[in-house]
């Protein structure tokens, strides 16, 4: 099983190409078989997926690892270590639900189900690839798909949407696109394993008259944080969020929300800190008053949202805030917490846009106005979501929590203040999640049109379950996550301590104690 | 066993909440109460089998990372053992009425089931509430604390239709996340300082922490106070108390029962429980304890003087629940945890008593609940009646003054009181004080209470008064058992919580060496009397008593004065900190000891202040009830800003409520609106014309073949490149 990881990843991609050009014709059968096969190709690669996750040794560096000769010289490198295994294992385990969660699209299916198998592929190949070519590739790539779902299968100003996508993203990956150059010309390989041994320029130099502290390294970090800053998004640069998914289908939203926003995050953990620690010491005050202002402002901004997936959204953007000030908060715990919070992210947004979803499927609108007593005819669907809210709200007993317990963690070792202002974090998003529960689902039933609305089918509870589940079982225990990634982190966070010694920068002390 | 305890709830909250389905709702019920009542029972046997030695059991690993590391354990202790048997005999009691409370709702529609949820919704709560209580780490300690708040929302939030309950749900919530951002600051702090969230570990660090400094809001502190003081922001939260005590008058908007359960008997005491159990912690923080105690006796006087004007049956009882936790407060405020635990145990029995009977008389007078239409129903609900009698009796403390012999809140309001003065300090004499006047007002406004809903004549609806009628048995013997409680658990109990040292020690599982010196006098003259209270099963409750009566006699005839003999041994071991024990008390702390040798005046002032509340009551009620009509006209500035609380809702709402909303759409439609996406669209400026011609062109999905066919490009652009430097 050498080529595990390879597998795993273009088995969506394979089915893709099938359906591309062997599914003739538009009549339901042909649709129904489209459907089939997306979920049959998703649900193969989760249950290979397994056997990674099977094999996987915590702390045993990078796994699984393949490498070959490509086109025109390039290598081919795929491997995953313990910070990117469960970010695998969250996109192999969602997929199959998001395309369950479509089975009621009628229009241009066969294209549809192409593009999360497409989507799908990209998003593996970055959590895997260990070559800066193949990641950009896949990085980038993965836009491509998201462009079309959203603007072929979106709301009514998708053109608009897509479009801000775009642009924000654009300018972030040119930038990424010169730092990578920039870090062959001085390391001489493309591959990742290399690239973090390798130790990056830190002396101050001087461009255009500006004195650059941290040199090379902080440039680089900049131009990599320009591309993964939008991607998280982290404030300001966050506004396309909220109106790519209120554009997205259900389904797009899902994938953006659940895992999309986690490349940025990755990027962070697998660039930036480990590769470039100088600058991350040094701009990491910076990036954690950001946080601390994106966790504040975003969670007020939801506040007032009159648009139910705006609403959640923005309450993405907040949760993100942890995660970057976890990760820039550079201890056990803060990176512990930060990917544990993006996975539990990826079930908790993953299942509050498929809350959202449910109703629009039968209301077509998303106005929170539009919605009152819910719970009066639809009392699993207030039990779900309920449960959601909560965890979204980060009580403890289900995966919110622990990912934001950790990060508030890691963030009060790194600036005391800093922790306190993102604590409020946790007053607002009560407020927010609470407020619209209240609008939506409490009180009694009243509008007319919500009269003859049906509580959840059998398929959208299937849908549901194992996202309950996981929820719930990480929440109360953890474990399995952290056994896997606290050895990669320390790790991580260890070299990033030598490199640091090694500049005369002492890291936080607490990152010694940490192992 | 505890083990059982714990998960008893969680099973019955399980079944009941998603089993009802196929069982029926009765037998879901039955479920839920049935484990209640094992739990209840397994409790008592834990209670008096426990032998003052703290165990622990571990039940899973839960969030571990780097040097952080938490469990699921169970930690068994007095502290535990007591509110183990608070709980789940209020909890089983509780789930008992509402078989005959929540029988029949008029907010819900015929045949609609609420009754199995109503039933999970209790359950969960018992289960949580337990779970905080058992908690061996801080972070568990939060789950518990979380999900009795969780619990309080749904249950606040029960009638679902109805807007002013869930306003009061998410007000509740809310209002109890700004007292946890305290909490969650003081365990991220706590971990910082000593590099663990244990209760062991943390305790023993005691002494320490009160060395290290902190900078904190420009000046420094020792670290130990910075966290004793964000520990009890999140007490403040979850036990109401002033300025974050808003929420829980408007969760009397959940049914009766929740109310006597968790916003009495129960959760809002959890703020209480947390401090008690950071005692090692608190003792060392003079500071912050002395804020605690100023905000306790605060809020007591506060919620007394609103609980003179309110009509509403619940709410004054809310507020006197509010006030009674300001109690609790100023006795760990002044170092007495044992007396703050005293109070909560007490206070549970009586508090929930009370408000089941009013429960009791809202559900005879068909849910009506303002006082003002009640009147004459002494008659008509005559079990109700004496329940209501019994537990006005506790709460305002009658009892024979200088002995022990008295109702529940006797004993513990006035050790309560008598530990104020005993603290012999500024802030003690200030929460002595007022106090002292909040005895009165409770004494006032409990037989206002009285007699606006027993005496008199029938106001208000004539055919609700035809129809009142008394309350089903099912909801009667809870009256009755925790009638027992209202009566006897104050004296039965006083000596563990009250007595001297050595009985205190014993009961809280102090270790005696330091204290030994001190401990052999005391023992010697106290020895046999009424030590052994609540040590076996085996002694009957009645020998319990007559012991106890025993040792109240010997405490009136020998007022000793023991406690300063071991003076010198304490100072010489001041160092040693925090070794064992569920709570602890500073050696030089002699608050205790102080308030056993409190003038008679001081040990009498809570009496009088009660008689002069009732005849206060009586006159203006009884025998001239057009009097406050005419009081409320003369001084009408006064009595509105009574009735309204002191304004503090207008206040919050015109200070916080109103700018957040402000804040939170200017931040949107200018911040993101305008600056943002303004700037950004600035910047592009450029592009942007271009590719709006091709999006005018463009249909559905022609844009993304363009978009496609750039990155694409752009893809094999770099490939060449990189081939082309690396060439080099």
């Amino acid at each position: 099983m050498n080529s595990l990881l390879s597998i795993v990843c273009f088995i969506p991609m394979l089915a893709a190409i099938i359906l591309a050009l062997f599914l003739r014709g538009d009549d339901e059968a042909s649709r129904q078989n489209a459907r089939w096969l997306a979920l049959i190709a998703t649900t193969a690669s989760f249950l290979l997926s397994l056997l990674i996750l099977a094999g996987f040794e915590p702390g045993g560096g990078f796994q699984f690892v393949e490498e070959r000769e490509w086109i025109g010289g390039l290598t081919y490198k795929m491997g995953v270590d313990g910070i990117s295994v469960l970010f695998v294992m969250l996109t192999t385990f969602l997929m199959p639900l998001v395309i369950l969660s479509t089975w009621e699209v009628q229009v241009r299916v066969k294209e549809y189900m192409i593009a999360f198998l497409l989507l799908e592929t990209l998003m593996l190949g970055v959590f895997m690839a260990l070559d800066l070519i193949l990641f950009y590739l896949f990085f980038e790539g993965g836009l491509i798909p998201m462009f079309l779902i959203i603007g072929i299968w979106g709301g009514k100003d998708r053109i608009y949407a897509a479009f801000k996508f775009f642009l924000y993203t654009f300018l972030g990956s040119v930038l990424m696109l010169v730092a990578m150059l920039a870090m062959y010309g001085d390391a001489g390989t493309t591959d990742i394993v290399a690239l973090l041994d390798h130790t990056f320029d830190f002396g101050t130099i001087e461009v255009l008259g500006i004195q650059i502290v941290g040199g090379l390294q902080t440039l680089l970090w900049l131009a990599f944080f320009a591309s993964f800053a939008v991607k998280m998004p982290m404030w300001p640069v966050h506004t396309w969020l909220p109106d790519a998914h209120v554009q997205a289908p259900t389904a797009g939203s899902v994938v953006l929300a659940a895992i999309l926003l986690k490349l940025g995050g990755y990027g962070f953990l697998r660039f930036s800190l480990p590769m470039f620690p100088v600058a991350s010491e040094l701009l990491a005050p910076f990036v954690l008053w950001i946080s601390a202002i994106a966790i504040v402002y975003a969670s007020l901004v939801a506040l007032a949202q009159t648009d139910m997936k705006k609403l959640v959204a923005y309450s993405s953007v907040a949760h993100m805030g942890y995660v970057t000030a976890g990760i820039f908060a550079a201890n056990q715990q803060g990176l512990d917490g930060a990917i544990f919070q993006m996975i539990s992210h990826g079930f908790i947004s993953g299942a509050l846009f498929l809350c959202v979803g449910v109703i629009y499927d039968r209301m077509h609108t998303r106005e929170i106005d539009a919605y009152g007593g819910l719970v009066n005819r639809m009392p699993q669907y207030a039990l779900i979501f309920m449960l959601f809210t909560m965890a979204n709200v980060g009580l403890p007993g289900t995966s919110g929590f622990v990912g934001e317990f950790l990060t508030l963690m890691g963030m009060f070792q790194a600036n005391t203040w800093v922790a306190a202002v993102a604590t409020t974090g946790v007053i607002l998003s009560a407020s927010y999640g609470l407020w619209l529960y209240r609008r939506v689902v409490m009180g009694d039933l009243i509008k007319e049109s919500l009269r003859s609305i049906t509580d959840l089918t059998a398929r959208e509870r299937w849908i549901f379950a194992p996202l309950v589940a996981m929820t719930i079982l990480l929440g109360v225990y953890p474990a399995p996550v952290l056994d896997r990634i606290g050895p990669a982190v320390a790790e991580l966070l260890q070299d990033r301590n030598l490199a640091l010694d090694a500049a005369g920068l002492t890291g936080p002390a607490e990152v010694a104690q940490a192992n | 066993m505890t083990t059982i305890i714990l998960f008893a709830p969680l099973l019955g909250a399980l079944i009941c909440g998603f089993g009802w389905r196929l069982m029926g709702e009765k037998a879901g019920q039955w479920t839920a109460t049935g484990l209640l009542f094992l739990a209840a029972l397994l409790s008592w046997i834990v209670f008096f089998s426990f032998d003052g030695e703290a165990e622990r059991v571990q039940v899973l690993r839960w969030i571990e990372s780097g040097t952080l590391s938490t469990d699921w354990a169970i930690r068994l202790d007095r502290l535990t053992a007591i509110m183990l048997i608070v709980i789940t005999t209020v909890s089983a009691l509780v789930h008992l009425y509402s078989f005959g409370y929540m029988a029949h709702d008029e907010n819900f529609r015929e045949n609609e089931p609420y009754r199995a949820r109503f039933f999970a919704y209790l359950s969960f709560f018992t289960f949580a509430m337990l779970m905080l209580v058992t908690a061996d780490n801080l972070v568990q300690m939060f789950f518990g604390w979380e999900g009795v708040g969780l619990a309080s929302y749904l249950l606040i939030g029960f009638y679902f239709r109805k807007p002013s309950a869930n306003a009061a749900a998410i007000k509740a919530f809310v209002v109890n996340r700004v007292g946890d951002f305290g909490f969650l600051l003081g365990i991220l702090a706590l971990y910082l300082l000593v590099d663990s969230v244990q209760f062991d570990t943390i305790f023993a660090a005691g002494p320490q922490l009160a060395e290290t400094q902190l900078t904190f809001l420009w000046r420094d502190w020792t670290a130990v106070e910075v966290v004793a003081v964000l520990l009890f922001i999140g007490a403040m939260g979850k036990s109401a108390q002033l300025f974050l005590h808003t929420w829980l008058p408007d969760a009397m908007e959940g049914p009766t029962p929740v109310s006597a359960l968790i916003h009495a008997a129960t959760m809002v005491t959890a703020g209480v429980f947390l401090v008690c159990r950071m005692s090692p912690i608190m003792e060392y923080a003079p500071n912050a304890m002395m804020f605690v105690t100023v905000i306790g006796a605060s809020t007591a006087f506060f919620a007394a003087t609103v609980g003179l004007v309110q009509t509403d049956i619940k709410r004054v009882i809310a507020y006197s629940t509010c006030s009674q936790l300001g109690y609790m407060f100023v006795a760990a405020g002044v170092g007495v945890y044992s007396v703050a635990m005293f109070h909560l145990f007490t206070h549970a029995f009586f508090k929930a008593m009370l408000f089941l009977g009013a429960g009791s008389v809202i559900h005879g007078m068909h849910h009506e609940q303002d006082m003002r239409n009640y009147g004459g129903l002494r008659k008509k609900l005559p079990y109700t009646f004496w329940a209501m009698m019994i537990g006005t009796l506790a709460i305002t403390g009658v009892g024979i003054p200088l002995t022990h012999i008295g109702f529940a809140g006797f004993l513990s309001k006035d050790a309560v009181i008598e530990s104020a003065w005993g603290a012999q300090s500024g802030v003690g004499n200030y929460a002595f004080w007022l106090l002292v006047l909040a005895a009165a007002m409770t004494s006032f406004y409990s037989w206002r209470l009285m007699f606006l809903t027993f005496y008199g004549k029938p106001r208000g609806d004539r055919h609700t008064h035809e129809h009142a009628h008394e309350s089903p048995m099912v909801m009667l013997a809870p009256l009755g058992v925790l009638a027992l409680g209202a009566v006897f658990s104050g004296m039965v109990w006083y000596g563990s919580f009250f007595g001297d040292h050595a009985q205190v020690n014993r009961f809280f599982g102090i270790p005696a060496h330091a204290e030994a010196a001190a401990a052999d006098d005391h023992g010697a003259e106290s020895g046999g009397a009424g030590d052994d209270i609540g040590e076996g099963l085996g002694q009957a409750l009645e020998e319990v008593a007559e012991g106890d009566a025993a040792a109240a006699l010997e405490d009136i005839t020998e007022p000793t004065a023991d406690g300063h003999g071991g003076e010198g041994t304490h100072a010489e071991v001041m160092a040693g900190g925090w070794e064992a024990g569920a709570i602890y008390m500073a050696p030089d702390n002699h608050v205790m000891d102080e308030a056993h040798h409190a003038p008679a005046w001081v040990k009498a002032s809570p009496f009088f202040a009660m008689l002069i509340g009732f005849v206060l009551a009586w006159l203006m009620y009884i025998r001239r009830p057009d009097t406050p009509a005419k009081f409320a006209a003369a001084a009408r500035p006064a009595y509105l800003f009574l009735l309204n609380k002191w304004y503090f809702d207008e206040i919050y709402d015109f200070v916080f409520v109103r700018p957040a909303n402000w804040v939170a759409r200017t931040l949107w439609k200018r911040g993101d609106g305008t600056i943002i996406d303004g700037a950004i669209n600035g910047i592009a400026l450029g592009i942007v014309p271009f590719f709006t011609r091709l999006a005018g062109r463009a249909q559905s999905g022609y844009l993304f073949h363009y978009a496609f066919a750039m990155v694409l490009g752009i893809a094999i652009l770099i490939t060449w490149m990189t081939l082309a430097g690396g060439a080099n």
